[in-house]
């Protein structure tokens, strides 16, 4: 006999013995369902929790992104003994000048932007509203990859004279006036009158969970003198030409600082400098640790229930003892046995895990009704749990299919 | 002369159970020829079923030596047992060992599933209808065993016996459980299959149910007592049309 028909005749006992396993499973339909419930809910909930993961990680790093391209901050403010951050930019050590001197100075350097911000009380078309003001340059938006929805940036010249002229984000545009147009329309900040001539596009909740949408932008220089009469700035905005130059930009900057500060090496500096680029690999790396954990979470429910299935199967060897030994008895081999629970395992968690991608793709929807972000379903998961349910089958099968295969037919026979 | 179907030499089967041994059999030399009709007696204990295990391939011998059909099957794997079995021999028990839950031919048709070579699906139905004939039962093929009677479903098992044609028919105490006239159907149904060249071996206590074989064998303490030709078998359809009448007399007095 050829090798070619040693193997067909191989699977055709296989299949055969494949056929004898799902009658089995039928003629239990109820146990066979319960028994798979165990793995229905582990993959439903791997498939769940890799979603909302893997979809809450994508929004936060969109949210990242949102911070603008290839930017880095500058804070003022020291950092305190343990690595704790306190009082960011409260410290009155960075000035206008500071700022001037990196874009003059440190190579690379696209735009810049001082910061100052204050929270103010505005008014406009008969109506009060609270709102956060930042003083800006009139790079501030390009570093922050922001567009308008209508009007414009105010410009250079309107910073050099510190113009009274304002950008007003979407929330606050609707919150003072509605559906009405507010470009030309006149407002006050703290009782100064501003123009405003432009209308941020809305972008949502930012990292801090405070919407972004609701500010109000002027000048930097406008919002120094009018506003917060101050010489000192709360942080600087800075775009680098390429995501390549950030870390020499990030180095020069330091240096180009302390040395303007006077802080000589050893000595803690008086600000910090945020990169863009690592901030989003810093939340990257965690949201893809919790999605894994989520994951490797609901993948504990998965052995739970590879364990029920083994259960299950030993609970059936030990039924159907009789009926093993008539089969021994006439005629079936070990291996047809061992074959037989092996299939009737694998079949229950395959069937489980097919049950549990339907439930774990429709669980994922319904969260996206409740949640902010969209869960997303990747096919890696799918794939993932489907194979670590046929290996649970397999595993977990495998010891009760050896037992149910060395039976001895005599025992099994006279077993009542 | 061709050999015998079945040789034992000095077979023995010893159980060693923690401090205990027991020799349930102790050296038995035998020969059946093709085409007997064996019935094994002997008080119980004797070492009946143990002997019958080790002819059917259930168990192997812990001494001595068996042919079957020429071949030393002793010393076989497990697997190559399986194989033998399936082939060469169909069984038939005291309490009819069907499998519950499943129909009349599907039960018939188990032993093909293990078959060398495969049977198609086709076949395997064909030829399972055609044993559930030859024991009558044509007309039950889609019932289950918990809606056939003790009779009819040994008659089912022995179908089942018969759907691999094989050389040999194993019955340990195959009447045990039925009354005197279904055991006689059932001793028709053998004198039969013995008629058509397949050789039988049965256990059973009572005289009346050897006296259908052509040769009785009595066992005591795991060695053969005696080894007789029985003359004059009995005749199956003698026996139940003499049951008939007695009946029939019993109601009219
Ligand atoms: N698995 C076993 N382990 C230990 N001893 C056993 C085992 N099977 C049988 N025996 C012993 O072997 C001896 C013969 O048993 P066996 O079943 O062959 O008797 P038997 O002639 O078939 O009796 P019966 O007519 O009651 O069926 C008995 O003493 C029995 O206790
Ligand atoms: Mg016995």
């Amino acid at each position: 006999m050829g090798a070619f028909s040693t193997i067909g005749v191989f699977c055709a006992r296989s299949l055969l013995t494949a056929w004898i396993s799902m009658r089995a499973l039928r003629r239990n339909a109820m146990r066979s369902t319960l028994t798979a419930l165990g793995i229905i809910i582990g993959v439903a909930s791997v498939v769940t929790m890799v979603a909302v993961g893997n979809g809450a990680q994508a929004r936060i790093e969109g949210q990242v992104a949102a911070l603008g391209q290839n930017m880095l901050m500058i804070f003022a403010g020291s950092r305190r003994a343990g690595g704790v951050h306190g009082g960011l930019g409260s410290a009155r050590t960075m000035t206008v000048s500071d700022a001037l001197a990196i874009e003059r100075e440190v190579d690379h350097v696209v735009a810049v932007s001082p910061e100052v911000s204050t929270v103010a009380q505005v008014a406009a078309n008969g109506r009060n509203w609270s709102t956060s003001v930042a003083g800006e340059s009139q790079d501030y938006l390009k570093i922050r990859d922001w567009k308008l929805s209508s009007g414009m940036m105010f410009s250079e010249r309107e910073v050099r004279s510190a113009a009274r002229v304002a950008v007003v984000g979407s929330k606050t545009a609707n919150e003072l006036f509605g559906p009405l147009d507010p470009l030309g329309q006149s407002l006050r900040i703290r009782n100064i009158p501003f123009v405003i001539i432009g209308v941020l596009s809305s972008k949502g909740a930012g990292m801090g969970g405070q919407n972004q949408d609701d500010r109000v932008v002027i000048p930097f220089t406008t919002a120094m003198k009018r506003l917060t009469g101050e010489k000192f700035i709360r942080s600087i905005n800075i775009q680098i030409e390429s995501s390549a130059y950030m870390e020499s930009a990030q180095q020069e900057i330091g240096n180009l600082l302390r040395q303007r500060h006077g802080i000589p090496t050893g000595r803690e500096d008086d600000f910090n400098v945020f990169n863009q680029k690592e901030i989003a690999d810093t939340v990257g790396s965690i949201s893809r640790v919790i999605t894994l954990l989520l994951g490797a979470i609901s993948g504990i429910s998965l052995v739970v229930g590879g364990i029920g299935i083994m259960n299950i199967m030993l609970v059936s060897v030990t039924e159907r003892t009789r009926e093993i030994g008539i089969r021994i008895a006439v005629g079936a081999q070990p291996g047809d046995i061992r074959l037989q629970f092996l299939i009737e395992a694998v079949t229950l968690s395959l069937f489980g895990g097919a049950l549990g991608v339907l439930f774990g793709v429709g669980a994922a929807h319904l969260v996206g009704m409740f949640v902010e972000f969209v869960p997303v379903v990747s096919p890696g998961s799918i794939v993932l749990a489907f194979s670590v349910s046929f290996g649970i089958g397999v595993f977990f099968g495998f010891y009760p299919a050896r037992k149910a295969a060395a039976l001895d037919p005599i025992v099994a026979l006279r077993y009542e | 002369m061709s050999p015998p179907l079945i040789e034992l030499r000095g077979i023995e089967k010893t159980y060693r159970t923690e401090a205990v041994e027991v020799r349930a059999v102790r050296g038995v030399d035998l020969r059946i020829a093709r085409g007997e009709f064996v019935a094994v007696m002997g008080s119980s204990g004797s070492g009946k079923s143990t002997l019958m295990n080790i002819l059917g391939c259930l168990d192997r011998p812990t001494g001595g030596e068996y042919f079957l059909d020429g071949e030393a099957v002793s010393q076989m794997k497990k697997r190559d047992l399986s194989i033998l079995r399936n082939a060469k021999i169909g069984f038939v028990f005291q309490s009819f060992n069907l499998l519950a839950r499943t129909s009349a031919i599907d039960n018939v048709e188990l032993p093909m599933f293990y078959s060398q070579p495969l049977v198609a699906r086709a076949q395997r139905r064909q030829r399972a209808l055609e044993a559930l004939k030859k024991v009558g039962l044509s007309d039950r093929s889609g019932h289950h065993p918990s809606q056939l009677s003790g009779g009819q479903q040994q008659r089912i098992a022995i179908a089942r016996a018969l759907v691999n044609s094989p050389e040999l028919v194993l019955a340990d105490e195959p009447t045990g459980n039925l009354d005197t006239r279904t055991s006689a159907e059932i001793m028709g149904l053998f004198q039969a299959l013995n008629e058509a060249g397949i050789t039988i071996i049965m256990v059973t206590h009572e005289l009346d149910i050897a006296a259908y074989s052509k040769r009785v064998i009595v066992m005591r303490d795991g060695r053969i007592l005696s080894d007789q030709v029985n003359e004059t078998p009995r005749h199956a359809d003698v026996e139940i049309a003499r049951i008939d009448r007695e009946e029939r007399e019993a109601k009219l007095g």
